[in-house]
């Protein structure tokens, strides 16, 4: 999957009226129904691709629920025999990759170290609390410019680094949505469904956890 | 630190930059109303600290999109080949 692919659709003007289109849409459509194909003859190397592809991400999904990278990976290998025993079941009702994820994360729930049912939205760091706003709503500390030095350093590994990091401190729910949204590129709709909650839900998941990233990027930037 | 406000604060556009913060992640999604929609891009149009909030956040998020998928273990790659290949000659596994 491009990754440049994905930095021009976010960086593209939005449209309002729901222009739902993760930016790994593209590869959902084109590859994933000769993948199915490929998976159900028996290709090594269509199965190897996708491990290649979403075994880490899988990983790293299954660490949002499960303590211990050992008992995550178990989640996954669960996850990928899952995958084998229902590709022929497979009815394409919902792409291959969030169905992959759903069964991880179904595992990682009944795994159950640190289960809860439905992903809190804590009541935290709401706008009207932000203290960079005046109560008539205008900046009261505008932001320092820092975009352009970030998209300067953009392949810089500190700046990824400490991305990753603040990721992986977040709490299970935000941390599920950002890594399939801006991590992994899946829709919005597809995320929703993996997670089973609403695009509402979703979407104030992934503001809070983009907040908190913009928030470490601008110390890193300014330190 | 003085703040240049937009001029006709009201009768522009009914969003202020709080809002224009909070909204800021449904507005990338398009999931926001016509109306809404265009309060935010005019806001955004008037509000050069919103603006570079916006763009600070899509950096953000295109850091994010480059946060590597650490390479496969090799040790993992290994293990699901071999889990693969026993699951292809015994049909089931478990």
């Amino acid at each position: 999957v491009s990754r440049t692919a994905a930095a021009a659709e976010i960086c593209a003007d939005p449209e309002p009226g729901g222009s739902d289109r993760g930016s790994g849409a593209a590869w959902a459509c084109s590859e994933e129904a000769e993948l199915v194909e490929r998976l159900r003859a028996g290709d090594e190397g269509a199965f190897a691709e996708l491990v290649e592809r979403f075994h880490p991400a899988m990983v790293r999904m299954a660490l949002s629920r499960v303590r211990s990278r050992a008992v995550a990976e178990e989640v996954a290998q669960e996850a990928w025999i899952g995958l084998l025993r229902g590709i022929h079941a497979f009815e394409g009702r919902s792409t291959l990759r969030s169905w992959l994820f759903r069964i991880v994360l179904n595992r990682a729930i009944s795994t159950g170290v640190h289960e809860r049912k439905h992903l809190a939205v804590a009541d935290e760091e709401l706008e009207h609390r932000d203290g960079r706003f005046g109560r008539d709503g205008w900046w009261v500390t505008p932001p320092t410019h820092w975009a352009d030095e970030v998209l300067d350093r953009i392949t810089a590994p500190s700046l990824a680094a400490r991305v990753h990091q603040v990721i992986a401190e977040l709490p299970p729910g935000q941390q599920a949505v950002v890594t399939l949204r801006d991590v992994e590129g899946l829709s919005s709709a597809e995320v929703c469904e993996i997670l089973d909650i609403s695009e509402g839900n979703q979407r104030v998941l992934l503001h809070r956890a983009r907040t908190r990233i913009r928030t470490a990027l601008e110390r890193e930037v300014l330190l | 630190v003085k703040i240049r406000r937009p001029r006709s604060r009201r009768a522009a556009h009914d969003v202020t930059c709080r809002e224009a913060v909070a909204l800021v992640t449904a507005y990338l999604d398009g999931a926001l109303g016509l109306v809404d929609h265009h309060k935010v891009q005019q806001h955004l149009g008037e509000c050069p600290h919103c603006t570079e909030h916006l763009r600070q956040i899509r950096a953000t998020i295109e850091i994010a999109g480059r946060v590597d998928p650490e390479d496969l273990d090799p040790g993992a790659r290994s293990d699901l080949i071999a889990l693969y290949r026993r699951w292809r000659s015994d049909g089931d596994l478990c």
